[in-house]
């Protein structure tokens, strides 16, 4: 198991390398905002990512519920984190392309009000852990949140595009128009959404297996003790 | 006089089937596959250390605790099918009265009753709080009761819904002597009912006098069960000295 | 009636009887809505046109926070006093716990949400005194305490429950917050029904699931 994941830690490294070369080199430096939009690539798959985790932490959540299987909190666990972690990244560069483009770190149209309503509840949900007085009930009451959290979003969302067609202010940014990029962009975009997963998976597999390696060891001081 | 149990009389199989009950607080082990048999018409004395587990393995046959491992049944149902049920069929008296300050005695077991949904709350309410010699303060908030006339009120509650398993964890706490004559007295009805009864004790002597079974836990394992003649006070002492 | 709608409401007339005796909850709840209510006109010049815009948040704030505070008391008060255990005696279902709680929590946010529109009336010349804007105050209280009461059970069992349950409970319930706000901007403005129908919706569908999710999750927040 250690084995295959430093395999993946490889391979992910190599990717996200050669992604750099792409998201530097490669692609062509788009007209209107200039070498600043190369953020874009490590913005927009850090939020995919970042909702990808959280689906992974729903259904974990929920399977833990049924079932009990401490197997499913340990997923869940290691999704939730690496989901903070990609979020807070997701927010931040986010915030580092907007303020040049935009003129403003941040605005509240749904997309972004979404991905930061998603990061709290992320937060709410390694919180619940942390202050749970024991893991059993932590990992229950986790699984909780983030079931409430996940079928929060899409209400979020819809919630969020009702209000803005009610205060239309803001003239909306290009984030979602990889439509209108070129062929290299594109490529790059995809790439790196790719090379953003595997070093996801990577951290995943690390984290899940350190859990299981903390229950294990829990598991033999109980019967000793 | 007390009447039959709310199940079937009599009823099939055991009171209590419990085996390999297993539950862990955080890394703290409670229980570590404890397993006993109670038929029905028994009294069980549980004997142990100050957390050895006797109170857990109390909530946990009254459902409040869930354990990890192992299986239990009560009055045929399976804990993990069944919980509600089980509910409805065992009363429990814990360390904490689960009465409301604010509230009268009368106005407590109304709430009970209402909760167990019981037919004819009011007369019912009376009959729990004559057994349990409470009626003088029924009408008086649980607020200025002393801890003893709560705990009365408190074993009243756990009677009312003439439960076919009852659960006392050191129910002597806080009870002068006249108490303690009525709680040998209400147990000694709800026995005499059909009814089983496991009660903790600290007293080794009370307990075997009552029991038809003992069963004694040190750290979360059983370390003795059997029946009460086969053991003695000593015994079971000498017990709970080599497990310290 | 049912067992199960026997214990809900047992829980629920419960609540309400001790707080009728002891009055702690509504009038704390209430106290502190005043002082947000009243602090809102240091916080910014309360012209007309102003109020006019900030009104409807105003009125929100004050309400979603005294809310919290409310929520918080339904669990903690049952855990620290041991009562709880004497709840989850009950052989019943735990969503009839949950139902007995929901209704008491929504008649604490109720109350008070009641209470104040005099309040706001005196100091900001705001008036709630209409029909769609009671229908939206009930929808929306209703989402709140769906979700509020499923968090305050997890919040009360631990060491940080001021802060944990705002922190998971406002992010789930903007969407009914911004509902709110909105549908009492346009009974404000005096604005047609049409407007506020996506809006409220939006509430109810938001009720309707999480009423669902809350009461199915409930019973492993609860268990030991």
């Amino acid at each position: 198991m250690a084995d295959r994941n430093q395999l993946f830690l490889g391979i992910s490294g190599l990717l996200f390398l050669v992604n750099l070369y792409l998201i530097f080199f490669y692609a062509p430096t788009e007209q209107v905002m200039g070498n600043i939009q190369r953020l874009f690539y490590l913005h927009l798959p850090t939020v995919w990512v970042g909702f990808l985790a959280f689906f992974i932490v729903f259904v974990s959540s929920i399977a833990y519920l049924l079932k009990r299987d401490p197997v499913w909190d340990r997923r869940a666990y290691a999704a939730g984190e690496a989901g903070v972690v990609f979020l807070t990244v997701a927010i931040v560069t986010g915030a580092v392309w907007a303020k040049p483009v935009w003129g403003v770190w941040w605005i509240w149209d749904p997309k972004l009000t979404t991905t930061f309503i998603l990061w709290v509840i992320y937060i709410g949900y390694m919180m619940v852990r942390a202050y749970a007085p024991s893991g059993e009930r932590g990992a229950r009451w986790a699984a909780v949140v983030g079931i409430v959290g996940f079928v929060d979003v899409p209400i979020v969302y819809y919630a969020s595009e009702l209000w803005r067609s009610l205060h239309p202010e803001l003239v909306t940014g290009p984030f979602a128009e990889t439509g209108g990029l070129e062929a290299a962009m594109r490529t790059t975009l995809y790439f790196s959404l790719f090379a953003f997963t595997l070093v996801f998976v990577y951290l995943f597999r690390e984290r899940f297996a350190q859990q299981r390696d903390d229950d294990t060891l829990a598991e033999l001081r109980r019967a000793a003790g | 006089m007390h009447d039959q149990p709310q199940t079937q009389s009599p009823p099939p199989g055991l009171a209590i089937q419990a085996t390999g009950l297993t539950k862990s607080f955080g890394l703290t082990p409670a229980l570590r596959e404890v397993g006993f048999e109670l038929p029905w018409g028994n009294t069980l004395a549980l004997f142990g250390h100050n957390g050895a587990g006797k109170s857990t393995l109390l909530r946990t046959l009254a459902t409040l605790v869930r354990p990890e491992r192992g299986t239990l049944r009560i009055a045929g149902f399976d804990r993990a099918t069944h919980p509600a049920q089980i509910r409805a069929a065992v009363g429990f008296v814990g360390h904490q009265p689960l009465l409301y300050d604010e509230l009268t005695s009368t106005e407590n077991l109304r709430f009970y009753a209402k909760l167990y949904h019981l037919p004819n709350p009011a007369s019912r309410v009376r009959e729990a709080l004559a057994m349990a010699g409470a009626e003088g303060y029924a009408g008086q908030h649980v607020r200025t009761l002393s801890n003893g006339m709560q705990k009365r009120v408190a074993i009243a509650r756990a009677l009312l819904h003439r439960p076919a398993v009852l659960l006392l964890d050191e129910p002597e706490t806080g009870l002068d002597a006249a108490g303690v004559i009525m709680l040998d007295a209400a147990v000694r009805a709800v026995r005499d009912g059909g009814a089983s009864v496991v009660m903790t004790t600290h007293s080794t002597q009370r307990g075997l006098v009552l029991a038809d079974q003992v069963l004694v836990l040190a750290r979360g394992r059983v370390v003795l069960s059997s029946s009460s003649e086969e053991v003695t006070a000593d015994g079971v002492q000498a017990l709970l000295a080599g497990a310290a | 009636m049912s067992a199960y709608l026997s214990a809900a409401l047992a829980v629920y007339l419960k609540d309400v009887r001790l707080e009728a005796r002891s009055k702690e909850t509504v009038g704390a709840v209430l106290i502190f809505a005043l002082l947000v209510a009243f602090i809102f006109n240091f916080a910014f010049d309360a012209t007309p046109d102003i109020v006019a815009i900030v009104g409807p948040g105003i009125v929100w704030v004050a309400y979603v926070f005294t809310g919290i505070l409310g929520l918080n008391r339904t669990f903690v008060l049952e855990r620290d006093r041991g009562t709880l255990d004497g709840l989850m005696l009950a052989p019943v279902g735990r969503e009839a716990i949950y139902l007995g709680k929901l209704l008491s929590a929504i008649s604490v946010m109720l109350v008070v949400e009641f209470l104040m529109v005099p309040v706001f009336l005196v100091l900001y010349d705001i008036s709630l005194l209409d029909l769609r804007f009671a229908l939206a105050a009930l929808l929306a209280t209703i989402g709140f305490a769906a979700v509020g009461t499923l968090f305050s059970a997890i919040a009360a069992h631990t060491r940080a429950r001021e802060v944990l349950l705002p922190l998971l409970f406002l992010p789930v319930v903007l969407p009914v917050i911004m509902a709110a706000v909105a549908i009492t901007a346009l009974v404000l403005e005096g604005d047609g029904w049409s407007a506020a129908t996506s809006w409220l919706q939006l509430v109810v569908a938001f009720d309707i699931v999480f009423l669902v999710v809350s009461s199915w999750a409930f019973e492993f927040v609860l268990e030991e």
